[in-house]
């Protein structure tokens, strides 16, 4: 991508940035905050192992919030009960056996105790055999090569956001950089295997709502899959640091009925042949 | 007697004093102070990172000056703040725990630190280099930081320099451990402070070589047509990785252990009562330092490792949890029906023990392979190692300057302003770092200068923490200015629950902590 | 001097560690120019080698001249012991990193790379190898130089034994003779290394830039070469100390300390025969 400001001289005065913050954090001590709602979880999940990791998440979550309350529970009580300004005696006790092997079996199990389904699911996410179609992805610095090698496809996805966005020049836009020129187009309901690689230097492919995070390394094909459930477009970005471009290179799904990707395939196919590439307008 | 006095009679005075010195005491301040400038000048390239992350949108730098600055916060901060830090205190304490006339290897001792000063200037210098500073993240993954401009070459010798520095001052730290204990001193009576530097040593001597070979792989994939890290040539980039968290996981106990220690001896003191499980505790941390040897992969999880590589990593990660656990028990059953008070150092104590398990547990969430895959190079990511390296390793150094500073400097530090800095600094540090968990679920990747709308709000709210936290920092500054120009004298035991020899000299020691051995019964 | 003896030695303060640091930086700073060809890079470069060069000379003179003077007693001479022990581990795990790069690359990257058909078409596993776009070359005979340069580094560890012996029993012809004898055996295994590499890379088409292979070999044996070099000069560092009548056989530690750098470089040849050149 050829973004104007991607050089590496440092920019602009501090006094007017300084500023800027100023105001900017006037607006939101009196609310007036950019973006509406905050999220506190994972996006919503989409695909079967999404789901699976979202409850792995909070189980995981509520197990440590669990110990904690019990470790601290018992510290902060000491702390109220045991304090020398009430005049409490210290005791000499400083071993107990028993309780040290109590402490160090329990957790262990708890330990033992999550590991089970963790390695379940990680299980079923290696598993990338019978797949319905295969996507091939290259990382590039800094937009992403999608090709599916059965249908004769392939093109690059860029980022469509304006330069002048970024240099807060226009008003920023609802997907501000979370969107492409060419987003990439799968049918809901059916296994797709993806091969990601990359040809510079190590990028990582990110779509947070199908659960699937795999390094993009150049010399090397690494291999994952996913299948969505609900049509709908997903949005993620490159996930390992690969320049200054790296905020840069985002990944738009557009997750369509099987119909509706074969009409897709069709007029791709109809395009490439016509030997021009048209861009189909930026979502 | 004698000779001790003969090769003392020259006291250098003024700079010379401080260049030259072979003393461990001079030494350990030098590293202390050298910290401190470190933690200021990697915390400002924080601020910056915050300035720009304040709102959407580029604000005040180029996108590749933001990497520039979190690869050199990250470096700063890990060599040239916590590190160093800790062995200011091993410098300090060390001879005075044991019953020591000095370290073992007083001029090598020097040279351990001097290093530092000049390998700084090499690091930071790379930032007017051509092209800037690396901006490959202080992981400086292969092939990008192949990629990188002549900064990176700057950052890679002084990498070596660093090497060298904490392998030497490492080794200076083992044969005083082991050869230079008062009579009756046994391994297994020494402070727990004692026995988690021993340890973290012996991690330093194991891997800082390893990182040192690693990088020099880096400098020849660079400028001599090797390939290590490029397929073409039958290497691979994950290669690099490997070799990096063999060193880098080691690292981040390198950098907690000291901790450990420093909070397993402030504990005791302020609730009066004896370390609970001491031999449990040295075993503990033994066997965290040998388990920190298996986990590396944890880092890789996204890297496509077959899958049994990683369920051995996810397994040996979650073990780690075990031995810490103890750790976290045992200090509170330390306090458990004791003579609680909460002078400032106890504050920090009590801090490092909720805000280090946060980070702890968010750890092991980490170590859940899948879950990893949606919080791998995401802020929870951030979230975690703040939560393991500010509030445990930096906060354990204020907490255990609190508590020696009397002893130093000879003077009581000023109570009400000391909790004035724990409070502000553990207010500041939850609302800057706590939301960032959030940002990370919610999808925001690490080290991107610039984000989508929905993660505004959020970010304004740790932007402006952290400049509140960074502010607070000149607190603790000025608390420790004043205390070392004057202020209530200390006494020898400094606090009433005070055990171990540092405690019979007077506040502060004489230049040789123990001319004649102490007998330890 | 007796008193001394009863306390641990503490050495006033020293300009040296300052000025090594000064050198470590100037020595690293005209590196780093003359690689990527700027300025005075190479001046800057020798500048700092001067520097270190100075420094080492003084700082040891300085402490061999404590030692004669026996202001060391056996606690320090412990300290010197350990701290050395524990330098070599550390210098263990130095040569492990680059050990570690080829366990790692003809076990696991080199085999995947091969089993990678859409990148790498027509690629197959064999170790040596310089990879799918590596240029060919021979790789070494292990039974050439590289075998008797094996037998040269086991005699020279036989003769700094039999040399150490001869001090032990306050036999300085034994000693010096023992000295001179390794020493010539390490200048010949560098004189054989040398012309291997010349070999290398005139005959061989063996290179740094020869993939993997090139890269492992170069890097491993090149790190081997230097030590066996500050090896060599620090036996010569012992001989003269020998000739002028330094060490005494209940008193010799920077004897001993060489002598255990040499059989630790040994130890790391056959390594090196075993895994570079042999399997
Ligand atoms: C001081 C530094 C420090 C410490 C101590 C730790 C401790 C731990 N860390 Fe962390 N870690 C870092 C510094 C540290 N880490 C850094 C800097 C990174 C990022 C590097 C980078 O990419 O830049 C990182 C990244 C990191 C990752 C990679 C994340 C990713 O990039 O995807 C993982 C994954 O497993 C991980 C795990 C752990 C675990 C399991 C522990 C364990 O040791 C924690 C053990 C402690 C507890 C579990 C809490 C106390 C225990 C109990 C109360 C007992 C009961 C508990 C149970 C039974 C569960 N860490
Ligand atoms: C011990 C280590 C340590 C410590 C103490 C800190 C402290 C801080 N870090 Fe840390 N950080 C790392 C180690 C550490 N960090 C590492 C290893 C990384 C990964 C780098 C990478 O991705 O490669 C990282 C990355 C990192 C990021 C992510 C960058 C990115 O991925 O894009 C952020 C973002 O907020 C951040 C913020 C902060 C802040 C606000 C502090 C604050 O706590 C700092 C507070 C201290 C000060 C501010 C002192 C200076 C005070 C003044 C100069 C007075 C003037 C003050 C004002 C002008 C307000 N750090
Ligand atoms: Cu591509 Cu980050
Ligand atoms: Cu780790």
């Amino acid at each position: 991508m050829s973004l104007s400001f991607k050089n590496n001289k440092p920019s602009g005065p501090l006094i007017l940035a300084v500023t800027r913050f100023a105001t900017a954090a006037a607006l939101l001590l009196s609310a007036g905050s950019a973006s509406a709602d905050i999220r506190w979880n994972f996006q919503t999940p989409v695909t079967p192992m999404a789901h699976q990791i979202y409850h792995l998440q909070d189980l995981m979550f509520g197990v440590c919030v669990a110990i904690f309350v019990i470790v601290f529970g018992v510290m902060f009580y000491s702390i109220f009960a045991h304090r020398k300004s009430k005049g409490h005696k210290p005791a000499t006790f400083h071993q107990s056996t028993t309780i040290e092997v109590i402490w160090t079996v329990i957790p262990f199990l708890i330990l033992v105790a999550v590991a089970v389904p963790a390695t379940a699911t990680l299980l079923k996410m290696e598993n990338t055999s019978d797949s319905a179609m295969t996507v091939r992805i290259t990382g590039y610095q800094w937009k992403w090569q999608y090709d599916y090698p059965a249908q004769g496809i392939s093109f690059f996805s860029d980022l469509s956001t304006p330069v002048a966005q970024i240099e807060n020049q226009e008003p920023k836009n609802k997907h501000y950089l979370l969107q492409v020129d060419h987003p990439l187009v799968l049918p809901v309901g059916e296994k797709i295997r993806f091969q990601i690689t990359a040809a510079d230097v190590i990028h990582s492919w990110w779509v947070p709502s199908f659960g699937v995070k795999t390094d993009a390394i150049p010399g090397f094909i690494n291999q994952t899959w996913t299948e969505i459930q609900v049509p709908g477009t997903y949005r993620g970005q490159c996930t390992e640091l690969c320049g200054m471009g790296h905020a840069f290179m985002p990944i738009v799904v557009k997750a369509v009925s099987q119909k509706e990707f074969q009409k897709w395939v069709t007029a791709q196919k109809a395009r490439m042949s016509a030997a021009h590439s048209a861009a189909t307008p930026a979502m | 007697m004698a000779s001790v006095a003969a090769n003392h009679e020259e006291h250098p005075v003024g700079l010379k004093r401080w260049l030259f010195t072979t003393n461990h005491k001079d030494i350990g301040t030098m590293y202390l102070l050298f910290s401190l400038l470190m933690f200021f000048v990697a915390g400002s390239f924080a601020m910056l990172i915050r300035a720009e992350l304040f709102s959407p949108g580029m604000q005040i730098m180029k996108p590749y000056f933001f990497n520039q600055l979190i690869t050199m916060h990250g470096l700063v901060m890990i060599f040239g703040a916590i590190m160093p830090g800790f062995v200011g205190f091993a410098n300090w304490l060390i001879p005075m725990m044991i019953g020591a006339p000095d370290m073992a290897l007083p001029r090598l001792n020097n040279w351990s630190f001097w290093i530092l000063p000049f390998a700084f200037t090499l690091m930071l210098s790379s930032f007017f280099m051509p092209g800037g500073a690396p901006g490959t993240g202080w992981t400086m993954y292969a092939p990008l930081s192949v990629q990188a401009p002549i900064g990176m070459d700057c950052v890679i010798f002084a990498i070596h320099m660093l090497g060298i520095s904490s392998v030497l001052g490492a080794i200076n730290i083992i044969v005083t451990i082991l050869n230079m204990r008062a009579p009756g001193m046994t391994l297994m009576k020494m402070p727990m402070f004692v026995w988690t530097w021993l340890i973290t040593a012996f991690l330093l001597v194991a891997v800082m070589p390893v990182l040192a070979g690693t990088v020099t792989m880096v400098l020849m994939d660079r400028h001599f047509g090797t390939h290590f890290f490029e397929a073409a040539g039958g290497g691979d980039p994950v290669l690099y990785q490997h070799l990096f968290w063999f060193f880098g996981h080691p690292e981040v106990y390198i950098m907690i252990l000291p901790a450990f220690g420093i909070i397993s001896q402030i504990i005791p003191t302020f609730s009066r009562k004896p370390l609970f499980g001491y031999e449990s505790m040295v075993f503990a941390t033994a066997s965290i330092a040998f388990l920190s040897f298996i986990v590396w992969g944890h880092h890789m999880f996204t890297v496509g490792m077959p899958a049994p590589a990683e369920m051995f990593f996810m397994y040996s990660t979650m073990l780690i949890a075990v031995p810490t656990g103890v750790k976290i028990f045992n200090w509170v059953a330390t306090m458990w029906r004791g003579s609680l008070s909460f002078e400032t150092p106890m504050l920090f104590a009590i801090g490092f023990l909720v805000m280090f398990t946060i980070g702890g547990l968010s750890g092991l969430m980490l170590a859940v392979v899948p879950a990893d895959f949606q919080y791998h190079n995401t802020y929870f990511v951030v979230a975690h190692f703040h939560y393991v390296l500010f509030a445990g390793a930096a906060m354990a150094m204020m907490g255990g300057c609190y508590y020696w500073l009397p002893k130093w400097t000879g003077h009581m530090y000023n109570e009400t302003l000391g909790k004035w800095h724990f409070w502000l600094t553990t207010i500041f540090f939850n609302l800057t770092f706590f939301p960032m968990h959030f940002l990370g679920l919610a999808g925001m990747p690490r080290r991107i200068p610039d984000y989508a709308l929905q993660f505004t709000d959020l970010n304004r709210v740790v932007s402006i923490s952290a400049f509140g936290l960074g502010l607070s920092q000149l607190l603790w500054v000025y608390v420790v200015y004043q205390t070392v120009k004057g202020g209530k004298k200390a006494t020898d035991r400094v606090w009433e629950g005070a055990e171990g020899l540092e405690w019979t000299l007077s506040s502060p020691p004489p230049y040789h902590s123990f001319a004649t051995a102490p007998t330890v019964k | 001097m007796s008193a001394t003896h009863d306390h641990y030695y503490l050495p006033s303060p020293s300009p040296w560690p300052l000025t090594a640091s000064a050198g470590l930086f100037t020595l690293a700073l005209g590196t780093v120019l003359t690689i990527n060809d700027l300025g005075a890079g190479p001046w800057v470069l020798l500048a700092g080698g001067v520097i270190i060069a100075f420094m080492m000379t003084r700082w040891f003179g300085q402490v061999v001249g404590e030692s004669e003077g026996a202001a060391y007693n056996a606690q320090v001479d412990m300290s010197f012991r350990m701290g050395m022990a524990w330098f070599i581990f550390s210098e263990v795990m130095f040569f492990a990193a680059f050990f570690g790069a080829l366990f790692f690359e003809r076990h696991y990257s080199v085999p995947w790379i091969a089993a990678d058909h859409i990148l790498w078409p027509g690629f197959h596993a064999a170790w040596p190898t310089s990879g799918p776009k590596g240029a060919a070359f021979t790789p070494m005979s292990p039974w050439g130089i590289p075998a008797i340069n094996t037998l040269i580094l086991l005699t020279s560890g036989a003769t700094v034994t039999w040399a150490h012996w001869g001090l032990l029993k306050s036999n300085r012809a034994q000693l010096i003779v023992g000295l001179v004898l390794t020493i010539l055996l390490g200048c010949s295994f560098l004189a054989l290394q040398a012309h291997e590499y010349y070999m290398a890379y005139t005959h061989f088409g063996l290179t740094l830039k020869a993939g993997v292979y090139g890269a492992t070999f170069f890097m491993l044996t090149g790190f081997h070469g230097l030590h066996v070099t500050i090896g060599t000069i620090m036996l010569i560092v012992m001989l003269v100390r020998s000739i002028k009548g330094h060490f005494r056989p209940d008193h010799h530690f920077a004897f001993e300390a060489v002598s255990w750098y040499w059989h630790f470089v040994d130890v790391v040849w056959l390594a090196l025969f075993i895994f570079v050149y042999w399997l």
